[in-house]
């Protein structure tokens, strides 16, 4: 099948399967390699992109269903101000270990503050469970996402002295 | 003809041993004498270090990047030797190449103590090359002169060169010998122990293509390859011609492979053109396999047979001292317990991939891994080429975790490419990942251990029921007469019997010690109770003194001593930094205390934990206070590792098991192989204790004793003793209900 889908503000024409997910499209058709494949069942979020602003596991989405969304993938999320805000405070926290999910946690929390610009530690919580990192840099992602909405990085869950 | 400076390559040696196994050189590879067309001229003083007429120094880091940031950390300690500003400092990852950069990998936490000296070294060399090219020009002495920042200053006249004006006259001073450079006061370090993020991270961030899975050639086609479910089984046949005629496919075929699970084992070959439907053809592929001998092994059967082998004498004698059945009969009070842990994945998030392109009797492999010669070998021994004709990139890598010491990846990918006449990208499903891993070992230890009346403890026994043939262990499932208490406890045995295991295993970080610490801390807690002590007091006093006690196994250069003082130390501080013992906490929650020494590493952990009613489990916080020698060398780096470490135990502990049912894997992918996710992750509070001892690594020894501290704060908070991984909800729920 043709399709034509929007990724990144550009629109492009491929043929693929109905049942391909947009994932595969991405990185294999389109040569867009920021989004990456950690387990195919929606089960990591390393996938994740945007549709429409909303985040989206392209390893379970078939490029059948599309269709005319506005996709987001990592290599253009800096054009968002939240997107742009989360990758600096993602530098300046120095979050990364192996960095392979770090595309799908940055897009859960762009995501996150584009809609909930001070998120609390509940927030954090809710919007990232989706996106595993196998190097746990949880500490640090936790407080990149409040850095980015410039609020304290301190953890409101540690009731410690 | 490779470098005129061949000759020069000599080993460092540290502590009087030459360690030509591990030397750094200053080889200069031909290759990089000029640099690209583009680019200012750039000079190679060394094989790690070229600068080119604009002063941008090029280093090369020579280990694979896993994550664990050795890709900003080795090179650091080249530049500060140097004396360089970092900001004019570009990285590249090193070519495979042993002959220029000695070995090659990420292992055993042991880039630290064994390039901590060399590469400053290699730096230092680099300097007195630039000192003596500057000193030349000027007709001075190089005695009268320094470096700063990039530049060489005569101190007499204040006369100043940058490295950028030197570098094609110190790329032709003779290379000096390595031994007798001059380093630096630690005083006067600008780089090393200041925090330096990952050079990479700006490119991971916006997502440029890094990693083994984004690698593309021209022409390249994509390849999944199927195993047998059960561990060495065997095609007998496959429905390759039907697969063949699906749309998109190009070829699919049969391998024939050998027994040895690091290499080319049989499966089927699905080769197309994008990897979606190579992968979706798999659907249509039907196999007969030849199951073999491990089609009859589970899990349950290790257990049952554990318990029979625990009842008989164990069939390995480890270590004894002393009479344990005499201590035993004569004790005040004797503590008895059974514990156990299964097998589990690595599970980097990366799935195992491989890109190789055979042609013309040579290959060319681009392969995330973690120890590239061995793959090397491998790939000569599976397509009968000379190591000479195999070329190997290495990417990063998302995740290694002790996976990716194995190349089985790498010789399946070049088998295939051959096979396919392309170059191809090999890559595995999550599924095959969980279900072809090298786990970490299950094990199960029956402990004794008896007390006299005033809590001292006088007897211990382990009986280690873990895998293997005959006397041999299985791969990482050993262990050794040193493990603690071992030579603090006047009477002692530690005995093992061996089950025959179909499975493959392998190290997974801090191998041995991310089981043996949970089941010994854990059983440790158990006597402080039965002595009625404070738990974190009680192991002060079991630790003694301040003494040395020799280790059979260290790294070169380092101390080649256990000494408890260090861990005392480390205990005391984390003693003060949790509060322990000083603070009234809640109901349903406890701290629990637990210490270990791996990888040359002193860590003591407690993990404050809550269990509320309804048997949730909340990891309130875990303070670790490490003392890894005189030189945190990337702080932000190492609180990084630190942190991750001290979860990843976290989510082994409270839900990972890989169980075998007739020798497959029952588990597959992330929902039934739970990782840790933010809701669970707790705060994470990390201390060094800075110590009079050479540097040493980072990636590993914090792990370990997360675990048992964890089991020991549960018993804190409830009563209810964990003496089995995963945590069972159950357990707690009796216990919160109670």
């Amino acid at each position: 099948m043709r399709y034509s889908i929007h990724v990144n503000g550009k629109e492009h024409r491929i043929e693929a399967d109905p049942d391909m997910p947009l994932l595969w499209v991405l990185r294999d058709l389109l040569d867009l390699k920021g989004t990456k494949f950690g387990c195919g069942k929606s089960l990591c979020g390393a996938c994740t992109v945007h549709l429409n602003g909303a985040p989206t596991r392209s390893c379970v989405t078939p490029i059948s269903a599309v269709g005319a969304a506005a996709v987001t993938t990592i290599e253009g999320i800096a054009s968002t101000q939240a997107g742009r805000a989360v990758q600096e405070a993602w530098l300046a926290v120095d979050v990364v270990q192996c960095g392979y999910c770090q595309a799908g946690q940055i897009m859960s929390a762009s995501a996150l503050l584009q809609s909930q610009p001070r998120p609390t530690d509940a927030d954090i919580d809710r919007a990232m469970a989706g996106n595993i990192c196998r190097c746990a840099t949880y500490t640090r992602i936790r407080a990149a996402i409040k850095q980015a909405a410039g609020l304290p990085t301190a953890d409101s869950r540690d009731k410690t002295p | 003809m490779s470098s005129r400076r061949e000759f020069l390559r000599a080993g460092v040696t540290l502590g009087g041993g030459l360690l030509l196994e591990f030397s750094v050189g200053l080889a200069v590879p031909e290759a990089s004498r000029a640099g690209p067309a583009s680019a200012p001229a750039a000079a190679a003083l060394n094989a790690f270090v070229r600068i080119s007429s604009d002063g941008i120094v090029t280093i090369m880091s020579k280990n694979p990047e896993i994550g664990q940031g050795i890709k900003t950390m080795l090179p650091m300690l080249i530049a500060e030797e140097l004396d360089v500003d970092w900001r004019d400092v570009r990285i590249e990852q090193a070519p495979c190449d042993a002959a220029l950069y000695g070995r090659q990998f990420a292992g055993g936490s042991r880039a630290t103590p064994l390039n901590w000296e060399p590469l400053r070294r290699v730096g230092a060399a680099g300097r007195q090359m630039l000192v003596g090219a500057a000193a030349q020009t000027w007709g001075v002495s190089p005695s009268e002169c320094a470096t700063n920042s990039g530049a060489v200053i005569h101190t007499p006249t204040r006369r100043s060169l940058s490295y950028g004006a030197l570098a094609a006259k110190a790329a032709a001073q003779p290379a000096p010998d390595l031994n007798h450079v001059a380093l630096k006061e630690p005083s006067d370090f600008k780089i090393i122990g200041k925090p330096h993020p990952g050079v990479d991270s700006p490119l991971v961030v916006t997502g440029k293509p890094l990693f083994g899975i984004d690698v593309s050639v021209p022409g390249m086609l994509y390849a999944v390859f199927v195993k047998c479910p059960v561990f060495g089984g065997t095609v007998t046949s496959a429905n390759v011609q039907a697969i063949k005629s699906l749309p998109g496919i190009k070829d699919a075929f049969v391998v024939r492979g050998g027994r040895d699970f690091d290499g080319l084992t049989d499966g089927v070959a699905i080769v197309a053109a994008s990897w979606w439907t190579a992968n979706k053809a798999r659907g249509k592929l039907e196999v007969v396999w030849d199951e073999g001998a491990a089609a009859g092994q589970s899990s349950e059967g290790f257990a049952r047979r554990a318990i029979e082998l625990s009842r008989q004498e164990p069939t390995l004698k480890l270590y004894s001292e002393g009479h344990v059945d005499q201590a035993l009969a004569e004790s005040a009070a004797v503590v008895e317990a059974a514990y156990s842990y299964p097998f589990i994945a690595h599970a980097p998030l990366e799935p195992q991939n491989c890109t190789a392109h055979f042609r013309n009797g040579k290959v060319e492999i681009w392969a995330p891994t973690q120890n590239p010669e061995p793959g090397r070998k491998i790939v000569a021994k599976t397509l009968d080429i000379a190591d000479s004709d195999i070329t190997i990139h290495m990417t990063r890598c998302g995740g290694g975790f002790g996976r990716r010491l194995m190349n089985d990846y790498m010789a399946e990918a070049a088998w295939i490419s051959k096979q396919a006449g392309a170059p191809v990208k090999l890559l595995w499903t999550r599924e095959d990942d969980i279900r072809h891993d090298f786990y970490r070992p299950a094990g199960f230890h029956f402990l004794k251990a008896g007390l006299a009346a005033d809590g001292q403890v006088k007897a211990f026994r382990d009986h280690f029921v873990s895998f293997g043939e005959g006397d041999k262990f299985a791969n990482s499932a050993a262990m050794t007469a040193e493990e603690f208490p071992s030579k603090f406890v006047p009477n002692l045995e530690f005995g093992a019997s061996l089950m025959p295991l179909g499975a493959p295993t392998g190290p997974l970080r801090a191998p041995r010690s991310n089981a043996l610490a949970f089941a010994f801390q854990s059983f440790i807690d158990e006597m402080a109770h039965a002595a009625l002590k404070d738990p974190l007091q009680f192991r002060l006093d079991l630790l003694g003194v301040r003494r040395s006690f020799a280790l059979a196994r260290s790294a070169p250069g380092q101390d080649p001593v256990f000494d408890p003082g260090r861990m005392i130390d480390v205990l005391k501080s984390v003693r003060e930094r949790s509060a322990w013992g000083r603070r009234e906490l809640p109901k349903g929650t406890g701290q629990g205390v637990a210490f270990y020494f791996s990888h040359l590493g002193y860590f003591a952990e407690v993990v404050q934990a809550t269990v509320a009613p309804g048997a949730q489990l909340t990891v309130d916080k875990v303070w670790v206070v490490g003392d890894v020698g005189s030189q945190i060398i990337n702080p932000t780096g190492a609180e990084n590792q630190v942190q991750g470490a001290a979860l990843d135990g976290i989510g082994a502990a409270l839900g990972q098991a890989i169980t075998l049912k007739s020798g497959r894997v029952e588990q597959s992918n992330f929902d039934d192989f739970p990782l840790l996710r933010m809701p669970q992750a707790p705060p994470i509070d990390v201390h060094f204790l800075i110590t009079d001892h050479p540097p040493t690594g980072m990636g590993e020894p914090a792990l370990p004793p997360v675990v048992p501290a964890l089991c020991n704060a549960i018993f804190a908070a409830t009563g209810v003793r964990i003496r089995s991984l995963p945590v069972d909800a159950k357990l707690l729920s009796a216990a919160a209900a109670g």
